[in-house]
């Protein structure tokens, strides 16, 4: 475990490192003159002009070289200093927190949803197989093909516009995130049902697990002491790599909610070439993904400490 | 002594909990108290200068003088104003007792502090010739100017040059807080999405009726269709056209249809080979479809327009032009005929062996300018002329005219920025050949020198007479073609009554609302 903790301490360093060079590297090979960009997000379309991005190429010393820019970001980095946003001059890590923590409560929340909703729909199928397995199948084939976009719209239509029980979009009360959180969750159990449904079935039809029922262990106690486990890991491990690719690939569900996350943030930022914003969230990203993949190994270890000895 | 049972504390804490709980939730904004307003745009940063139009239209911010809905100058925080015989001292009375949000009373000093501050950031003022900007006892600013400039008056109304109490700036002039002088102040500020004001007590003007109004970023159009479907928002701004029929049903909403002063026009660069003669400009004029356009595409009949601004800006507006009167110039064919251009086997134009062929950017800030984008591409290819269209940022115009690269670009152009259409006028011909956001090597030295002299005209007859002239040598040559004028769509809750609309989007008019009692 010690040994694990240290190789994902010195991953983090790497990370850390390795995003905000490739951020920075990409984000300056964009074509375009990120003054105007950068003035065009903050004056507005109806302001931007070349006076406008003269100032901002001024103020953010935009000409200088690109290795000065780097050395500075690197200096203000080994500082623990994000710096400010080019767009709104507000310090990135204020609104780094601001959308990453929405993002992670809409994330978490959609999660948990996803598994109340994948683990029993997708062990029901594995234990009663057809014509039941076919259905939920079929049904998580309907939605998944589905964009994101049009279930969120299905369920505000029902929910928000027929019965009236949650608001449209916005954020601040714990109503405004029950249907983005459902959406969410709905598009996300679509796809780990299966999984679970996979485990499930691979567990029951192991011949350790048919041994268990021959030696005289009822059917719960059999799933309780045989099937539990061995179901857990493939699935703990697939909810763990949903979560981080959740986080940043919510925009849809963000921009039709109205919600401030950090997949919506972060695009914005990319087309106004902010780049502190995109490096202090491209950065956060990255340790959250150290953090979360080192969780679920943890998790997983506990789970099934044959981990260890391999 | 007798103690409490373990179960009677619980329930003593519980319903402690619950009445702190409903205290804080009567206190604050709820729908029943606040006026709920939606709209596409975002904001981000709280200094005028960038996103003042949102505080503007939140009514916190408040400017000298104020526009009203025919575009003219009207009083706000400057009671009178006088401009001296020389046209070049303008000296502004403000009102007595007006109150920032942050309670210290406005006074001369406050209002030079906030406008040096303006002028030092980007914007109308920096470009205004402005010698100095002083003080003239406590209730008088006096504002002297290197030559006559008629458009002050409009500049100092643009929401970049807000007043803001003196406490409002930090150590680098930047905007810490947003202590204005509006019927409202600000309760929360959550960029980029939200933002809660709440009703200023001390307001020197129409106090507000509603506590409180908030603002929320609805970034897609069916996102802000289901809340005023809903009755999550009051007020829903631009609306899809297309979900018109669907609200219209509605007996819970009044919807309102208000013209613009926003055109959609397409920017030529006039000094490319192909389209340096203006016979070229007219026949791609001519080719585009306006009618159609403003029918299918926009979906609003009767937007389509020949001209860049509108009818209510009428000293601009010329009102013999119709459709027919450019076909009177010839057909897109015969005019492209003239300069030389035969059509090849594919049926496509070519002159000396070179195809007719263009590249027009627009961007997708608009979502319409796309979809009208690729309408012109088949209108032109219709007569030959084959066209890449390209979606980019907006900046890219900017970009594009200074570096020379641009060819055509398809743009939202509000040429109600400044209140006075001339600023817009200035900033898009007026200089070396057109602006960022106007012509492109596209020179004319009679038009160059109208404008000039309209700077300095005070005389409305005169004004109207070169301003008309103006507008026919626009027309005449098509710099720019325009496409069609904006119509701005709104939705408004039946629970609120005193909703009107403001065509240069200064205010929302919050405090002029009322809610209908059931």
């Amino acid at each position: 475990m010690k040994a694990m903790l240290l190789r994902r301490v010195l991953q983090l360093i790497t990370v850390v490192w390795g995003v905000g060079t490739l951020t920075f590297i990409l984000m300056r090979s964009l074509p375009g003159d990120m003054a105007y960009r950068i003035a065009a997000s903050r004056y507005g379309q109806d302001n931007v002009n070349s006076e406008a991005a003269a100032l901002v190429r001024a103020e953010l010393q935009l000409d200088q070289s690109p290795w000065v820019a780097y050395w500075h970001w690197l200096t203000d980095l080994l500082q623990f200093k994000l710096g400010d946003s080019l767009v709104s001059g507000l310090p990135v890590m204020d609104s780094v927190q601001h959308m990453l923590g929405h993002s992670l409560l809409l994330a978490l929340s959609g999660l948990l949803l996803s598994v109340l909703i994948a683990v029993p729909l997708g062990l029901l199928s594995a234990w009663r197989g057809n014509p039941l397995d076919s259905v939920f199948m079929g049904l998580s084939s309907v939605i998944r093909a589905m964009p994101v976009f049009v279930v969120g719209v299905l369920l505000l239509l029902l929910f928000a516009l027929n019965w009236r029980l949650f608001p449209v979009a916005g954020f601040g009360t714990p109503a405004h995130l029950v249907l983005p959180a459902f959406t969410l969750a709905i598009s996300l159990a679509a796809v780990s049902n299966r999984v679970v449904r996979d485990s499930a079935k691979q567990t029951f039809q192991a011949a350790f697990y048919r041994f268990s029922r021959v030696k005289g262990l009822s059917e719960w106690q059999t799933f309780r002491q045989h099937g539990v486990r061995n179901i857990a890991v493939p699935v703990v491990a697939f909810f763990g790599i949903q979560l981080v690719s959740m986080i940043e690939g919510i925009v849809m569900i963000e921009s039709l909610f109205s919600w401030p996350g950090i997949g919506h943030g972060l695009a914005h930022a990319i087309f106004a070439r902010d780049i502190p914003v995109i490096q202090g969230s491209a950065l956060v990203m990255g340790i959250l993904f150290v953090l979360l993949n080192t969780l679920v190994d943890m998790i997983c270890l506990w789970i099934d400490p044959r981990g260890v000895k391999a | 002594m007798k103690v409490m049972p373990f179960y009677k504390k619980i329930l003593m804490c519980a319903s402690i909990v619950v009445g702190l709980l409903a205290l804080t939730a009567c206190s604050g904004p709820t729908s029943s108290n606040t006026v709920s307003v939606s709209g596409a745009f975002e904001f981000t940063s709280l200094d005028p200068s960038k996103n003042g139009y949102v505080f503007s239209r939140m009514q916190v911010l408040e400017t000298l003088l104020d526009v009203n809905e025919k575009g003219l100058l009207v009083p706000a925080l400057a009671k009178e104003w006088r401009v001296s015989d020389d046209a070049r001292t303008w000296t502004f009375d403000l009102r007595d007792d007006v109150y920032f949000h942050d309670g210290s009373l406005m006074n001369a000093e406050a209002v030079v502090n906030s406008l040096l501050i303006a002028q030092s950031k980007h914007g109308a003022l920096k470009k205004a010739p402005i010698d100095s900007i002083t003080t003239a006892g406590d209730h008088s600013v006096v504002i002297s100017l290197s030559r006559p400039y008629t458009l002050l008056g409009a500049v100092l109304a643009n929401y970049a040059n807000s007043i803001l109490s003196p406490s409002a700036y930090g150590k680098d002039k930047e905007v810490v807080a947003l202590s204005g002088t509006g019927p409202y102040k600000v309760f929360q500020f959550a960029p980029p999405h939200k933002l809660v004001v709440e009703k200023f007590d001390d307001y020197w003007g129409k106090k507000a009726s509603i506590p409180y109004a908030s603002y929320l970023t609805g970034h897609r159009a069916e996102s802000r269709v289901l809340q005023a479907k809903s009755g999550q928002a009051d007020i829903v701004f631009g609306l899809d056209p297309a979900s018109l029929p669907s609200l219209q049903r509605l007996d819970t909403l009044t919807l309102h249809s208000n013209p613009i002063p926003r055109t959609i026009v397409l920017k030529l660069n006039s000094g490319h080979r192909f389209l340096d003669d203006v016979r070229a400009r007219k026949a791609l004029s001519l080719a585009v479809d306006r009618q159609g356009i403003a029918k299918s595409v926009l979906r609003i009949p009767g937007s389509e327009t020949e001209q860049i601004l509108p009818a209510s800006m009428s000293n601009w507006y010329l009102q013999n032009v119709t459709p027919e009167t450019e076909a009177a110039a010839g057909t897109p064919e015969s005019l492209l005929a003239s300069l030389g251009w035969k059509k090849n086997a594919q049926g496509m134009l070519e002159r000396n062996g070179e195809p007719f062929e263009l590249t027009l950017i627009t961007y997708a800030d608009r979502p319409e300018l796309t979809t009208v984008a690729t309408a012109i591409q088949a209108q032109w290819e219709a007569i030959g002329v084959s066209t890449k269209v390209e979606v980019t940022n907006s900046s890219a115009i900017a970009m594009g005219h200074q570096d020379g690269s641009l060819e055509v670009a398809l743009m939202a152009r509000n040429y109600g920025f400044i209140a006075d259409p001339l600023g817009v006028m200035l900033s898009d011909f007026g200089s070396n050949g057109g602006g960022d956001w106007g012509a492109m090597n596209w020179n004319n030295s009679e038009f160059s020198a109208d404008l000039m002299t309209l700077e300095h005209t005070s005389d409305p007859v005169k004004y109207k007479e070169i301003a008309q002239r103006s507008a026919q040598i626009i027309y005449d040559e098509r710099p720019m073609i325009p496409v069609s004028a904006y119509v701005q769509q709104t939705s408004v809750n039946t629970r609120i009554k005193g909703f009107r609309f403001d065509p240069f989007e200064r205010s929302f008019y919050l405090n002029e609302m009322e809610f209908v009692k059931p």
